[in-house]
């Protein structure tokens, strides 16, 4: 029963996605919108249908697997149309279509007026149904499968607004870079696979933790797990955006905040945490790529800290927020807080996909304008956007009562708690609590405290500021509100409705989903996903008291000095900012450009691969391909028909005389019969 | 006479006449080196309708015949619609439809 | 006696082929042809193809002999002759230069191979046969040769042949009356071509481009 539910999950969206697709020019109105909502929000129910039927079978049996057909099982090769009901994919499945819901929801207001409205929403249902074939996936093939297809989204919604430039500049560096990852991923399976010689999750798990025969020998760190783990992370953090593969995030504000939102907040950067949870008994055998992931986490989680502080554009800050907040994550289920890893994961797609939300809202009320340096005193003007700000930020910066102090604090004490060098990395957490804290209110501050801007006057006044000139937010040059752009108007969370009510609901989550696991008190993520990670080292928590009282005073201590600091800065006094800019001006320098990592990709990889492409232009493609085969070929063609040609040279003798000659050919062989 | 020496006459004819198509120029020589194959062919059927002894030749021979009226007619339609072109009779210019 | 006749019969035969192909005004030529075909008649008769000869003589000797006399007479056409082309003639009226002479060369070559090779296939072969005499003359009135005999199997045993035979020759007419009728060149109007009793009402030149131009009262 439960994975018939499973197997509903994956079919609405998809169904959502052909029925906008096809229907596009006959769907009626915005109707199109609330196809795309109700396909998710149905996904949504099936989903808690096969929470409830899941949670009947006993903890043991709760990972079901059921194939639909099987598509290939040649040269050893199983491959399954399977999906795999556990305990951690139901996780994911009600977190991204509770959260899809909500996102499709308030993109019918955002959207409402863009001309790319029906395919906007196709390609957002096709989106979700991708990551829940993801999460969903029994086997290796179908994991990959829905892995590119998530890409293939990604960059279809990143460059939505196909007649920007800038736009599908990023859609394309997005899935440049996202195509490493899936090559990494192929390549880790392949390794695994050599071993386990079998593509399917459950059984490739069962011979790797085999007490009689593992697959990967008795001891630790074989090197062919070591290879396929460090791969597989390859893979994780291409999708998820960590150091080195992180570059496309920021340009992919580019696409519509709801896509923001859903793709690159709460669902698609997830993945790799997602993978790293669901591999974990492979990682759990290969302790160095464990290492590994902790220690990019927890450099992303600092470097994309310090970054936030310097950037201007205010989605590209929520971004490299996001970063940050996922570089937790990983650090988190690469050292064996998959719970905790897992409940951040949670939250974090609450809050975060709250703050892009609002963004959105100041967006528009800002006509477009997305830079921070324009924006100021909308406090008046957007009060619900600034209260969505508010609890937003708490979360994010970890303040108790809020859902992102529990499922931070977790994740550092249970780091804490592996000890040796895991302190550096708790430290380093802590650091970067503080960096969150700090960047998370200098946006909030520099956008709704001081003296409000023409448009948020104009707002107080009733009147929502239009652009004569629609412009590019990032270079300012001009466009028009015709398909392939923006549409004319922006909308408001004041203003429409369906973007306050799916603000509201993820307020309510961003608020109250901490109290589902209070350290101490309630372990309902850690009961509800322990049958996933039964064969887990170190699942159960056993936190020292003491480290727990220091951990959660501290987190609260950070955050909340933090936001004074920031207050300090940018509220109470003014000038500081800039002061502060001009002392440690080296140091903005690097932050300002984002660490120098796109020019160095460019260096690295970029102009060597430019290169090579040109001299395989130049000498082999040229030399060899279009004179020698191309060439040749039409040549010889060329030469063929010229010879065959002349044969028809209109002359009737000349045919007379041919025919002859056939005559004679002819009587004279058989003359030589006879 | 043996068949052999009536046999031997149309091989004779019909090589000239395929000698005089391949090298007249005048398309109405042309044609009439034509007919010379045909009545080569056509003595050849005779002769070995004699030889048979029944009539198959024959019946063919006039069929060839009456193809041969039929194929001057339209030659020389043709070459009447040439000239009132006013054309080149000559095959050697006429060589619009080459390739 | 027969060989005697044959030998004449055949020296006329060959000397018209001869004739046919080396004589350079195509009159000559239709003589030529004209008196081989009566050689062939003789021929045919010798062979004991009364009929065949008979049908020689007056349908091709005496039909299509004289429309090519006709025409011959209409056309006329260049003279030009076949040994004067053999030999390598550069700038030949007529512009086909080497190609035209090493055809004319090659076809003589060409000739003399098919001869040869037929020579060969006829004589050469040893069918038995062809030293007989074929068969015996027996008089009658519907013994082989005689109309009657050529009658009777043309309406028994090839009455399909027949019948085609003179589809073709219907087909042959149409064909050649259409193809030489005169047609309205460039300076003479297509009026008379289809006529739709519509035009009547129409004015004069409608559809034509003095029409179009505006000049459109214009002397016919």
């Amino acid at each position: 029963m439960a994975t018939t539910y499973g197997w509903l999950v994956l079919a609405f969206p998809l169904l959502g996605t052909l029925v906008t697709a096809f229907g596009f020019r006959h769907l009626p109105g915005r109707s199109a919108g609330w196809i795309g909502t109700g396909a998710i929000f149905l996904a949504f129910l099936a989903a808690l249908g096969a929470l409830i039927s899941l949670q009947g079978h006993a903890p043991e049996h709760r990972q079901l697997v059921s194939s639909l057909w099987s598509y290939a099982s040649t040269a050893g090769i199983d491959a399954q149309m399977s999906i795999l009901v556990d305990p951690l994919s139901v996780f994911m499945i009600l977190v991204v279509s509770g959260v899809s819901t909500l996102i499709h929801l308030y993109s019918i207001s955002y959207m409402e007026k863009d001309r790319g409205f029906v395919r906007y929403f196709s390609y957002l249902n096709f989106f979700v149904f991708s990551m829940l074939l993801l999460v969903l996936a029994g086997n290796f093939l179908l994991l990959i499968v829905g892995w590119a297809f998530v890409g293939a989204a990604s960059y279809l919604l990143i460059s939505f607004w196909y007649r920007r430039t800038t736009a599908t500049k990023a859609g394309i560096k997005a899935f440049v870079i996202n195509v490493v990852g899936d090559a990494g991923l192929v390549l880790g399976t392949y390794f695994i696979f050599k071993h386990t010689g079998t593509l399917d999750l459950l059984k490739s798990f069962h011979a790797v933790e085999s007490p009689a025969h593992p697959a990967f020998g008795h001891g630790t760190n074989n090197g062919d797990l070591v290879a396929g783990c460090v791969l597989l992370l390859v893979g994780a953090f291409a999708k998820s955006a960590q150091i080195p593969l992180h570059t496309w995030l920021p340009d992919a504000m580019e696409g519509p905040t709801p896509v923001s939102s859903l793709i690159h907040a709460a669902t698609m950067v997830t993945a790799g945490v997602y993978l790293i949870a669901r591999m974990h008994p492979l990682f759990e055998r290969a302790p160095a790529a464990q290492d590994v992931g902790a220690v990019i986490g927890a450099a992303t989680l600092l470097i994309a800290g310090t970054i936030g502080l310097a950037q201007t554009d205010i989605k590209r800050v929520i971004a490299y927020s996001t970063m940050s907040q996922i570089g937790y994550m990983i650090m988190g289920v690469s050292v064996g807080a998959y719970a905790a890893g897992l409940f951040h994961l949670m939250t974090h797609a609450f809050f975060k996909a709250l703050l892009f939300m609002a963004a959105g809202s100041l967006i528009g009320a800002m006509g477009g304008e997305q830079s921070l340096e324009r924006m100021g005193g909308f406090r008046k003007a957007l009060p619900f956007t600034y209260v969505c700000f508010i609890i937003g930020g708490l979360a994010l910066s970890g303040i108790p009562p809020f859902s992102g102090f529990f499922s931070k604090d977790e994740i550092l004490l249970v780091t804490g708690e592996r000890g040796g060098w895991h302190w550096i990395l708790y430290v380093a957490g802590y650091v970067g609590a503080l960096l969150t804290a700090i960047y998370t209110f200098r946006m909030i501050f520099r956008a709704f405290h001081g003296e409000p801007v023409a448009e948020a006057r104009e707002l107080e006044g009733g009147h929502l500021h239009h652009a004569e000139v629609p412009r590019n937010p990032a270079t300012g040059e001009a466009e028009d509100t015709d398909v392939g752009f923006p549409g004319p108007v922006h909308a408001i969370a004041e203003r429409a409705l369906p973007m306050r009510i799916a603000m509201g609901l993820l307020a309510l989550g961003a608020v109250g989903a901490g109290l589902i696991q209070i350290p101490k008190v309630d372990f309902v993520i850690d009961d509800f996903l322990r049958p996933s990670f039964a064969t887990a080292s170190g699942y159960e928590p056993h936190t020292k008291t003491g480290l727990l009282v220091i951990g959660l005073t501290l987190g609260t201590l950070i955050g909340l000095a933090g936001i004074a600091l920031a207050y300090r800065i940018w509220v109470t006094r003014p000038g500081m900012s800039e002061a502060i800019r001009l002392r440690t001006r080296p140091l903005y320098e690097l932050f300002v450009n984002k660490w120098y990592f796109d020019e160095l990709t460019d260096l690295l990889v970029v102009r060597p691969a430019a290169a090579a492409g040109a001299f395989a232009r130049d000498t082999f493609e040229r030399v060899f391909v279009d004179d020698t085969l191309i060439g040749g070929t039409t040549g010889i063609v060329r030469a063929g028909s010229a010879a065959v040609r002349a044969a028809q040279s209109g002359f009737v003798r000349y045919y007379a005389a041919l025919l002859v000659l056939g005559v004679t050919g002819v009587g004279f062989y058989f003359l030589l019969q006879a | 006479m043996s068949i052999a020496w009536y046999l031997a006459v149309s091989a004779i004819v019909f090589s000239l006449g395929a000698l005089g198509v391949m090298t007249r120029r005048n398309p109405l020589v042309v044609l009439l080196c034509l007919e010379l194959m045909l009545n080569g062919g056509n003595l050849a059927l005779i002769a070995f309708s004699r030889m048979w002894g029944n009539g198959d030749g024959q019946i063919l021979a006039i069929v060839v015949m009456t193809v041969a009226a039929c194929e001057v007619c339209i030659g020389l339609g043709m070459i009447v619609a040439i000239y009132r072109r006013q054309l080149p009779i000559d095959v050697d210019e006429l060589r619009e439809l080459q390739g | 006696m027969s060989s005697v006749l044959f030998f004449l019969a055949a020296i006329g035969v060959i000397s018209g082929a001869v004739g046919v192909v080396v004589l350079r005004n195509p009159f000559f030529s239709v003589l030529a042809l004209v008196a081989h075909l009566v050689s062939l008649a003789v021929l045919f008769l010798l062979l004991r193809a009364e009929f065949v000869a008979a049908v020689q003589v007056v349908v091709y000797a005496g039909a299509v002999m004289v429309l090519y006399v006709f025409v011959v007479a209409y056309v006329g056409g260049e003279s030009d002759s076949i040994g004067e082309r053999l030999r390598s003639y550069n700038g030949s009226a007529g512009g086909s230069g080497s190609v035209g002479s090493a055809l004319r060369l090659g076809g003589a070559i060409l000739g003399g191979a098919l001869l040869v090779e037929l020579l060969i296939a006829l004589l050469g072969t040893g069918l038995e046969a062809t030293s007989g005499y074929g068969a015996g003359y027996v008089p009658g009135p519907k013994t082989y040769g005689t109309p009657a005999y050529i009658g009777n199997l043309l309406l028994t045993r090839f009455l399909l042949v027949f019948e085609l035979a003179s589809f073709l020759l219907l087909i042959a007419a149409v064909g050649g009356v259409v193809l030489a009728r005169r047609r309205g060149g460039i300076g003479e109007a297509d009026e008379h071509e289809t006529f739709v009793p519509l035009d009547a009402l129409r004015p004069r030149g409608t559809g034509t481009t003095a029409e179009g131009v505006g000049a459109r009262r214009q002397p016919s």
